[in-house]
């Protein structure tokens, strides 16, 4: 009886499961789908903004379009990769006045007064493509004018794509209306369907 | 006397030409339809982006193996390995010419239609066996050696349950098997035979190495089974013959259990069609549900289930028709 029981009426119940699995299949075919189907939709989700790209300037608080940046080259030195370029602005021609006025600070053996250099950038190139991502620029920059971009939908069609003019996308990024501004990209996020 | 004979040649060459453009189709539409219900079950959306909805995506996946080159690795035997892919397609065409699509819409009405089917569907295996054999690859060998035993295996439970709806109808002519049936769903066959149809459907599903039973070309451990070597419109080939063996399996069990092209109302290739691709879409479901079982299992459920419930439907059968 014990046999029986093991061997041919356990099995025939067993067959149950059999239903219950094409049940889950079938209720699983008729849920929701959970794609997204990206170029068409985007998703919504405050984690894409943690998302580390490459580095951008800060700008100073009053003049976004000027980054806090005072090209100290910390963040050069440091770069294992070797992928930021940062050029110091020179200092300015003195003007025929001032010229006069160190000429004769000098005939009077005063201390000449040079017109000194704005402390921000002249240029600030990244290669990106040599990027590794270890974040040692950010950490080491004494001005906080470094931080992670989040744009997630980065793409290039070329390695010279992925050569930033930093000071550049500054500047387009505090103009109002702009593609990359940051509030146009908070917008994108939340608004979760563009073309 | 002539005339009579060139007639029926016409008809039948029509009926072929129509059978391919209906196979070629099929395969179109099952593929699409596959690959949206697996990716409906797994909550995507399957094939999206060629054409509305992905509707084109299995021409252009045709395309695409058409265009690939047609490769012989060293050591295979040559004359085989692409006689293979022609054995395994070819038979094909001659499954759906007994079939009755409809009153009037069947290739040719033959006396002994579903040996017929049951003999050349035999093929497939031996076209297997060379595929695997000459392809001169342990992987292919094993596949080929794995697609016979089960062939063989199913074949059997496959004809008991044929058998007994024979001794039914007292006939294998598909067209009578067919009329002999009623137009409501109490009227068919599968009331009288339910067991034959649970085994009939389950053998069905071995028969042309579907999931659960498709260890033949069971991925995870044989890469690709028989078809592991083959490329282009090689693997193209056993790709249509196994689609067009699922549709020719559930073709007949519509004949055989399901009343056929008799439905409520009109009857009509449309319910034949509407009862076909219902069981293909069982199959689809079935495929996406269960994982794949182990030789021995399939083994087992063959011989200690399938063969003797089989036997014991054939039994009643002959006992209740005697009574």
């Amino acid at each position: 009886m014990e046999t029986i029981r093991r061997n041919i009426l356990q099995p025939i119940k067993d067959l149950w499961s059999l239903f219950v699995g094409l049940k889950v299949t079938g209720k699983f075919f008729a849920m929701k789908q959970v794609t997204v189907h990206y170029p068409r939709q985007v998703i919504e989700d405050e984690n894409l903004k943690s998302y580390a790209g490459h580095i951008e300037l800060v700008g100073k608080p009053k003049s976004p379009s000027i980054p806090k940046c005072i090209s100290c080259q910390m963040c050069a030195t440091s770069c294992p990769s070797g992928c930021i370029k940062v050029t110091r602005q020179k200092a300015p021609k003195p003007t025929p006045e001032q010229q006069k006025a160190m000429d004769e600070a000098k005939a009077k053996g005063e201390k000449v007064k040079k017109p000194t250099a704005p402390k921000n950038p002249a240029g600030f190139m990244l290669d990106y493509s040599l990027c590794s991502l270890c974040g040692t620029c950010v950490e080491v920059c004494p001005v906080k004018s470094l931080r992670f971009s989040n744009d997630i939908y980065l793409v290039g069609r070329s390695r010279d794509d992925f050569k930033f003019d930093l000071l550049e996308r500054l500047r387009s990024q505090a103009e109002p209306g702009c593609p990359v501004s940051e509030k146009k990209q908070q917008a994108r996020m939340t608004d979760g369907n563009h073309g | 006397m002539t005339t009579f004979i060139n007639i029926q040649l016409l008809y039948l060459i029509i009926a072929l030409v129509a059978i391919m453009a209906w196979v070629g189709l099929n395969a179109l539409v099952l593929v699409y339809c596959e690959r949206k219900f697996a990716g409906h079950i797994q909550r995507r959306p399957g094939p999206f982006e060629v054409g509305p909805h992905g509707a084109l995506q299995p021409l252009i996946d045709g395309l695409k193996l058409m265009g690939k080159q047609l490769l012989t690795p060293d050591g295979a035997d040559k004359v085989l390995f692409w006689l293979a892919p022609i054995l395994s397609f070819v038979p094909v065409l001659l499954l759906f010419v007994p079939i009755p699509y409809g009153p009037v819409l069947t290739g040719m009405e033959m006396n002994l239609g579903i040996l017929l089917i049951l003999a050349f569907a035999g093929f497939n295996s031996l076209a297997l066996l060379l595929a695997g054999w000459a392809s001169n690859n342990k992987w292919g060998l094993l596949g080929a050696a794995r697609a016979v035993a089960q062939a063989v295996a199913y074949e059997i439970p496959m004809l008991l349950a044929v058998l007994g709806v024979a001794f039914i109808t007292g006939t294998l002519n598909l067209t009578e098997i067919t009329t002999m049936q009623g137009a409501w769903p109490w009227q068919w066959n599968i009331v009288l035979q339910p067991l034959g149809f649970i085994v009939f459907l389950v053998s069905a599903f071995g028969e042309t190495n579907r999931a659960p039973f498709d260890l033949p070309e069971g991925e995870s451990e044989l890469t690709a089974g028989f078809h592991t070597e083959y490329s282009s419109m090689g693997f193209g080939l056993f790709f249509m013959a196994e689609y067009a063996y699922m549709v020719v399996v559930c073709s007949v069990c519509t004949v055989l259990y399901l009343g056929g092209f008799k439905g409520p109302f009109i009857d009509g290739w449309w319910w034949f069609l509407a009862k076909t691709y219902a069981l293909l879409f069982l199959m689809i479901w079935v495929r996406w549900t269960y994982p794949r079982v182990r030789f021995d299992q399939l083994l087992n459920i063959n011989w200690k289930w399938l063969l003797p419930l089989a036997t014991f439907n054939l039994l009643a059968t002959a006992f209740f028709i005697k009574l």
